[in-house]
């Protein structure tokens, strides 16, 4: 990157580490940061819609409905989340890629599943063998962004369940006296008022998700774990820098990264929260009047 | 090979007993099953030793955190943070690098010789690492109990002259205990959970001999299918879900004995998704 890193191995002390911290695979080490803080930007309000959805879904007064939306919510309880994690993408891929193979090629005569492998025509195949390294690595993040998407969804839609629920009766009564509709006592009443009591496990949910990113490696997407592993292995003298077995560092850096991340949402949401409690009917609310008398 | 012989070469295989190869090819249910719940065996075990371990320390990181001395409070906030601050993932990963550092020979200090090359295996490295995650999980809910315990109860038991330590053994510790047992049955919970993480976080698995999610994971890899072998480890987790509810019940139900039905706390079954 740097003219004077030209040559490595004439390299000293400080000016080596500089060069050796922004060479080419450091620089993708850096940016992978980037894509866990988008796996976090993308996947956190799209889990909250999902959640949305789903909290609606199990409120609903069709049974049908309704069911639907507590089956989503009580599906991901009870079994351990990593279980989810490598099911849902090896599922969802070949599902995607299933459907596909019934759209482009519908007379494929040989069986999609012969015996143990997995076989769908060349043009099904999700992304096409031929199309370039960006479009696999896309493809993979895609999924695991909608995989972290329906687990949160999920819990999402169980902390809002409850939200719903704990909203006062009398508010909304007294919202349908005025004559406001089904609807309009949903949009004007409920959902203003009831962030208040999700903020609380919203809060603990997204502390989850920041501590859910390293599994990103294990979906195959390369990420800062991957980067980690990889620089931090011992490298010969055949690489331009090498150096001994640096993993422990490595990992030290992402520890503290990682607490510097959930230190800050931490004092962040410390700071909504007393925000949204400002003047609610809750115990946090009352603390806050009394405190301001 | 019928299934009663099947169960005889691999119910004991991730402890490295019965047959030496896993299965290649012709996959069976009665395969996947005998397997994965063979690999479940590991599961129990960092499971309950760690939360058995954690247990103790979590009661004394909950009394350092809640204690007035500075240098006992602060070490216990520290830890307390750092575990539930970041990811168990990276925490096994960080574990492992720096356990393989240790010398390989051992160490010598005062002519007293330390193996070292044990902790590097999962048994016992992964086991120190939960360990210590949940006892920094457990130390918070501890410590929330304690400060909720009610002051009536604390001041009735100085108007009966209990003081000190006698104040805390017989009225402070089991009230915490009772207010925190319904949350630290969800960190057992999810500590069970957390176990299946340690096959794919860097420690190794010597010989084959992984946990349930490591021989599903196996199967997956092996049939390209994830429908079979991933339900039946989210059927074995749901089992055990449901046994340590009822242990835990039992425990509760003794904690709650001296009250009257409606004020007993009850455990709800509430989701935390990951460490």
């Amino acid at each position: 990157m740097f003219s004077h890193c030209a040559d490595p191995k004439a390299l000293e002390g400080f000016s080596w580490l500089f060069c050796y911290l922004t060479s080419g695979k450091h620089l993708d080490f850096y940016t992978s940061f980037l894509t866990v803080l988008t796996l976090l930007a993308v996947t956190a309000p799209t889990a909250l819609a999902f959640g949305f959805g789903g909290a609606m879904a199990a409120r609903s007064h069709i049974a049908p409905v309704s069911w639907l939306g507590k089956i989503y919510i009580v599906m991901v309880r009870g079994v351990p989340d990593i279980v989810f994690f490598m099911f849902f993408v090896i599922a969802l891929d070949q599902g995607v890629e299933w459907m596909k193979h019934q759209v482009v090629c519908p007379d494929w005569k040989e069986p999609i599943r012969q015996g143990l492998e997995f076989r769908v025509c060349p043009e099904a195949k999700v992304p096409l063998n031929s199309s370039s390294q960006i479009w696999h690595q896309l493809y993979g993040f895609g999924l695991a962004v909608f995989t972290f998407s329906i687990v949160f969804g999920a819990f999402a839609a169980n902390v809002l369940y409850g939200a719903m629920n704990a909203v006062p009766r009398a508010q909304l009564e007294t919202a349908e006296s005025y004559g406001m509709t089904p609807r309009q006592v949903f949009r004007r009443i409920l959902v203003p008022q009831m962030w208040t009591y999700a903020l609380p496990g919203l809060s603990n949910l997204w502390m989850i998700l920041i501590k859910a990113t390293p599994l990103l490696f294990l979906l195959g997407v390369k990420d800062i774990v991957y980067w980690a592993r990889e620089l931090g292995s011992a490298k010969t003298q055949a690489y331009s820098y090498p150096h001994p077995d640096w993993r422990l560092w490595y990992f030290l850096f992402l520890l503290v990264a990682y607490l510097c991340m959930t230190r800050v949402s931490e004092i962040l949401l410390g700071r909504l929260s007393a925000r949204l409690n400002h003047g609610q009917a809750t115990a946090a609310g009352e603390a806050m009047r009394r405190a301001a008398q | 090979m019928t299934c009663w012989e099947t169960v005889g070469a691999y119910a004991f295989r991730s402890l490295g007993y019965g047959e030496k190869l896993l299965p290649r090819s012709d996959f069976t249910l009665c395969q996947q099953f005998t397997l994965i719940g063979s690999g479940l065996i590991w599961n129990i075990y960092f499971g309950a030793l760690a939360l058995l371990f954690g247990f103790f320390f979590a009661n004394a990181l909950a009394m350092a955190k809640a204690s007035h001395n500075p240098w006992a409070r602060k070490p216990a906030e520290w830890f307390i943070f750092v575990f539930r601050g970041s990811p168990l993932f990276i925490q096994f990963f960080l574990a492992y690098s720096a356990l393989v550092m240790l010398p390989r020979g051992g160490i010598d200090i005062f002519g007293l010789h330390i193996a070292t090359n044990w902790l590097t295996s999962a048994w016992a490295g992964a086991l120190i690492v939960l360990f210590l995650n949940t006892a920094a999980y457990a130390a918070e809910i501890f410590y929330g109990a304690l400060m909720s315990v009610p002051k009536g109860d604390l001041e009735a038991a100085e108007a009966y002259g209990i003081h000190g330590w006698s104040k805390f053994r017989r009225i402070q510790w089991p009230t915490m205990l009772r207010l925190a047992w319904p949350a630290y049955t969800n960190e057992a919970i999810f500590l069970f959970h957390a176990t299946t993480l340690v096959f794919f976080s860097g420690f190794p698995a010597f010989q084959q001999r992984g946990d349930a999610l490591y021989y599903a994971n196996y199967f997956a890899d092996k049939t390209f299918n994830p429908f079979v072998p991933y339900p039946i480890v989210a059927f074995y987790f749901i089992l055990l879900t449901a046994t340590l509810i009822l242990l835990f019940g039992f425990v509760n139900r003794r904690l709650n004995r001296h009250l009257p039905s409606n004020i007993r706390s009850k455990i709800r079954l509430r989701p935390r998704l990951i460490r």
